[in-house]
């Protein structure tokens, strides 16, 4: 990891408290790095999302599990890494929220949250077997002139579907 | 900010001021239980008023969701007033402003259910 780089990691209990509690940390670095009002509510939403997806999903909502929330701050980004205990899933296999016959789904829709207000997104297998969701904010400050900070630019990963 | 949900009757109408985050947890489990409790007392044509919500995630959308299918399953009728503009780019977002009926005016949208 660069000099340049801050990490910070922190270990969620498998229980609703985990989703503010892990909103709130990564709000308090998002506005410390400079982020506006508009990305840190993008990046908290998102990191909600992805740490419900780890809770409901993943771990199933077994206390016996752990959700482990790891944030990179490098001199561009802001990176997000939620991994869960679980068995990891497809992200092909995940059903678009936005389809006609989905409009009524009472859930499914955090992952496309995710991808719509983060810069990068994706998700790959975990250290513990489980999925781990990586996505990404550019700072302000490395922001292109184009980009606005409201997710236009997808990885390429992303666009296959990771 | 904790979910806080009263009701009001007003020309036939039952509408519920909601305030506050509509989140996993408790404001879901809220919005759930005042709309279970409206439809078991034959309350089924049902105005949420939404001004002071500020905040809404994937789990209130699907609250939302499923208050407006079973206020629906019942023969009822559930609309939506007063988006704040959070939850309206997030009901633009995920398509939903093409189920929902909206308004930004209560009485138009009192009228709206004659």
């Amino acid at each position: 990891m660069s000099q340049d780089t801050k990490h910070l990691e922190i270990t969620l209990e498998t229980q609703v408290e985990s989703v503010n509690l892990a909103e709130e940390m990564c709000l308090r670095v998002a506005e410390a790095a400079g982020f506006g009002e508009d990305d840190c509510y993008r990046i908290g939403m998102s990191v909600r999302e992805g740490v419900i997806n780890a809770f409901h999903y993943g771990n199933e909502e077994r206390p016996d599990k752990k959700i482990y929330l790891a944030l990179d701050l490098t001199p561009e980004k802001m990176i997000i890494h939620v991994l869960d205990e679980g068995k990891g899933f497809d992200l092909n296999s995940v059903p678009d929220p936005l389809a006609e016959e989905n409009l009524l789904c009472t859930s499914g829709r955090g992952i496309f949250l995710m991808r719509a207000f983060m810069d990068e997104f994706k998700v790959v297998p975990g250290r513990t077997g489980g999925a781990e969701v990586i996505m990404s904010k550019k700072l302000p400050s490395a922001q292109h002139s184009g980009n606005n900070g409201k997710g236009e630019q997808k990885t390429e990963s992303e666009s296959k579907g990771a | 900010m904790a979910l806080r949900a009263t009701y009001r009757e007003s020309q036939g109408i039952t509408v519920v001021d909601i305030g506050g985050r509509i989140t996993l947890g408790e404001g879901s489990a809220l919005l759930r239980k005042t709309v279970r409790e409206l439809l078991e007392e034959k309350r089924t044509l049902i105005l949420l008023n939404l001004a002071d919500v500020d905040y809404i995630d994937s789990s209130g959308i699907g609250e939302l969701v499923s208050a407006y299918t079973g206020v629906k399953n019942r023969g009822g009728t559930l609309k939506l007033l007063h988006l704040t503009k959070k939850v309206h780019d997030l009901l633009q977002l995920t398509k939903l402003f093409t189920v929902f009926d909206v308004y930004s005016d209560e009485s138009t949208a009192l009228s709206s259910f004659r």
